[in-house]
């Protein structure tokens, strides 16, 4: 295995409010490849998005990263000032996010938001880099691009503005795209698209992909490997087909329990009682312990690391055998 | 049984989106109209589930509506069990109609009122039908319903921001409950939840069904949920019904090109590595939709006659299909 593109150690994400200190993301590792993509999923508010935040330096605050360290390409990033991890986002990071109306100016045309960003990260001119806006605009299937390019961001649909924000996020051919719930405000026919043209110009561009996603089917369709993610911490991750098929930690198994497949019919869901724990009352030991049907004392006094369990490796006392997954 | 509970016959909603009357005189701008529910026919038995599906945009919610009778239709009619529901919510017969249906909106988090308790909340339709009388047996009874939907009776003291989305949820499921309809219009109930959450929405829905024997009419675009949750399965593309078909016909054999691209566009989790096509193009603008069948300009099987006369619904084999392609046995 080549040496990985994204490293992502023990990293800790603390929010200090007046009744103490959120913790909302607790030791969370995981690395990406060249050319890999990671899905990442769990419910709202298990910590997908904010993990993304913190990797691209966008954590709002008062959200500081506690401990634990970010390094792209073997350069540590997640302390570097303001000034220049700005050159970095945008250079080396790209980034799209879920609602493509809100991260486009609706004043400036598509056309001019795509030569800001190419000139201000590559050596370009003027002309060079409206011929590279209309490039990357036809790249990812806008009809017609060279009279799209000076069209305003409300005259496009939905598909299509994400399909711009993807343009973007390539502009500079950046080496890792953080991508947080890219086709959630879509229709399904238009996210069957999106997810299309993001895994071929990542091949083409042999970009690493960070996925964020609550949609399994999509993780399913896409993701080299998936991590699962809850009440700020990972707790499973490995190949997608494995974590799909022979998930080992329960949380894991119940997630794809309660997902209605396509292709069998159960007369009920498998359902997790409760909820996710909010952040101010992460139970001691295992967050998942009041919700675990396999629950013993351990769980309750002390915390599960990542530990490999067949093929993917689970945060669990009691990892679920493979003749119980199902 | 003889007849069915629901019965909707050619129903219509047109809705009036001009620009305002000066700008009209002013800028020459015509009026404009969107075709939101164009022509819909369908029935339900009771006891049993109707779903439809669409993309945003095609007509789905606003069908829910008129089912309910929250808008009145332009042209067509609904009949509950018999009776036309506009004349009826016009005349004296509304309220004992409201009782027997009832609905399920889409976002807990808009329709609850913040500022009510929940024993407030769902006791609402059971005082306003004076179904229940004094304080002491709505309490009473909305501790039973609560607890219908899993969750504590207890739980009535509290406001709606101390329960989760699926708690949420559950309370408006009570709430719809209350006065022990027949029939429940459920506006996407879950796609505001997370899907272990919407396990749990889905199962006690299913319960109830089984148990007090209600009809559903399911509105969601999640074709997985909707295969879980219905009989049958009405597909929808710019306010007309494209395909009705029982929910195990619809999935093995989908006639109408349109319901192939659909399921050929969902990522299944069971499927990994599974090639697929995805759709060209988006819904056109509903203010001007194409000639003809209105999903021509996407659909691969068009020829000139798709361009200038739209299909009617045809039934073959017991499935509805509007398609000439289908018709003329083009669709293979």
């Amino acid at each position: 295995m080549t040496a990985p593109l994204l490293e992502v150690s023990h990293l800790r994400v603390e929010f200090p409010t007046r009744h103490g200190t959120l913790l909302a993301l607790d030791d969370i590792s995981f690395s990406i490849a060249p050319g890999e993509i990671l899905g990442v999923v769990g419910e709202s508010g298990a910590g997908k998005s904010l993990t993304g935040a913190a990797i691209i330096g966008l954590l709002d605050p008062p959200g500081r990263i506690a401990a634990g360290e970010i390094r792209l390409a073997g350069r540590r990033i997640d302390n570097l000032p303001y000034e220049q991890m700005r050159r970095i986002r945008g250079k080396e990071i790209g980034a799209v996010f879920q609602d493509p109306l809100t991260s486009l100016n609706p004043l400036y045309t598509v056309g001019r938001q795509l030569v800001e960003t190419i000139t201000t990260h590559l050596d370009l001119t003027a002309s060079q880099a409206r011929a590279r806006a209309v490039e990357l605009l036809a790249s990812t299937g806008i009809p017609a691009p060279e009279a799209r390019v000076d069209h305003f961001p409300h005259q496009f649909s939905g598909g299509m503005r994400q399909r711009v924000v993807i343009a973007l996020a390539l502009a500079a051919n950046p080496k890792l795209i953080v991508a947080d719930e890219p086709t959630t405000a879509l229709d399904v026919s238009i996210q069957a698209q999106i997810i299309a043209l993001l895994k071929k110009v990542c091949k083409e561009q042999g970009a690493a992909v960070m996925l964020v996603t609550h949609d399994m089917g999509v993780i399913a369709e896409t993701c080299d490997r998936v991590a699962v993610m809850y009440a700020g911490r990972i707790a499973e991750i490995g190949p997608v087909a494995a974590v799909i098929h022979r998930p080992a930690h329960p949380y894991t198994a119940g997630l794809m329990g309660s997902i209605p497949a396509m292709d069998e019919d159960r007369e009920r869901l498998l359902q997790i009682d409760g909820a996710m724990p909010r952040l101010t009352a992460i139970p001691p030991g295992c967050a998942f312990n009041p919700r675990c049907p396999h629950v013993v004392e351990r769980c309750h006094s002390e915390r599960p690391e990542l530990a490999l369990v067949g093929a993917t490796s689970a945060a669990c006392w009691r990892p679920v055998t493979l003749e119980g997954a199902r | 049984m003889s007849q069915p509970l629901v019965e909707v016959k050619d129903l219509a909603k047109v809705f009036d989106v001009s620009p305002p009357w000066l700008n009209r005189v002013v800028e020459r701008k015509p009026k404009a109209f969107v075709h939101a529910v164009d022509g819909v026919s369908f029935s339900i038995e009771r006891g049993k589930t109707l779903a439809l599906v669409g993309e945003s945009g095609c007509g789905k919610s606003t069908v829910a509506r008129l089912l309910v009778g929250l808008y009145g239709p332009t042209r067509g009619h609904v009949r509950f069990d018999g009776e036309d529901i506009a004349k009826t919510l016009a005349g004296a017969g509304a309220s004992p109609l409201r009782r027997r249906m009832q609905m399920i909106f889409q976002d807990p988090y808009a329709s609850l009122n913040p500022r009510w308790k929940v024993l407030d909340i769902v006791a609402e339709p059971l005082r306003e039908h004076g179904l229940v009388k004094g304080d002491a047996e709505a309490k009473r009874r909305v501790g039973e319903l609560l607890s219908s939907v899993g969750l504590n009776p207890a739980d009535a003291e509290k406001f709606p921001h101390q329960f989760s989305g699926g708690q949420r949820q559950r309370i408006s499921i009570a709430r719809a409950l209350a006065t022990e309809p027949e029939f429940l219009v459920c506006d996407e109930p879950t796609s505001a939840l997370d899907v272990s959450v919407q396990a749990q929405v889905l199962n006690i829905m299913k319960d109830l069904q089984r148990k007090r024997g209600l009809t559903y009419l399911f509105i969601s675009h999640n074709l997985a949920v909707v295969r879980h949750m219905a009989d049958q399965i009405g597909v929808m593309y710019l306010g007309r019904l494209v395909e009705v078909a029982d929910k195990a016909e619809l999935f093995a054999r989908p006639r109408h090109p349109y319901t192939r691209m659909l399921l050929d566009a969902i990522p299944d989790i069971h499927m990994t590595g599974r090639a697929r096509t995805p759709v060209q193009g988006e819904v056109p603008n509903p203010l001007n939709p194409p000639s003809g069948c209105s999903f021509h300009p996407r659909c691969p099987l068009a020829n000139a006659r798709c361009k200038a006369e739209r299909p009617v619904l045809l039934e073959a084999e017991g499935v509805r299909v509007a398609c000439h392609a289908v018709e003329e046995g083009r669709a293979g």
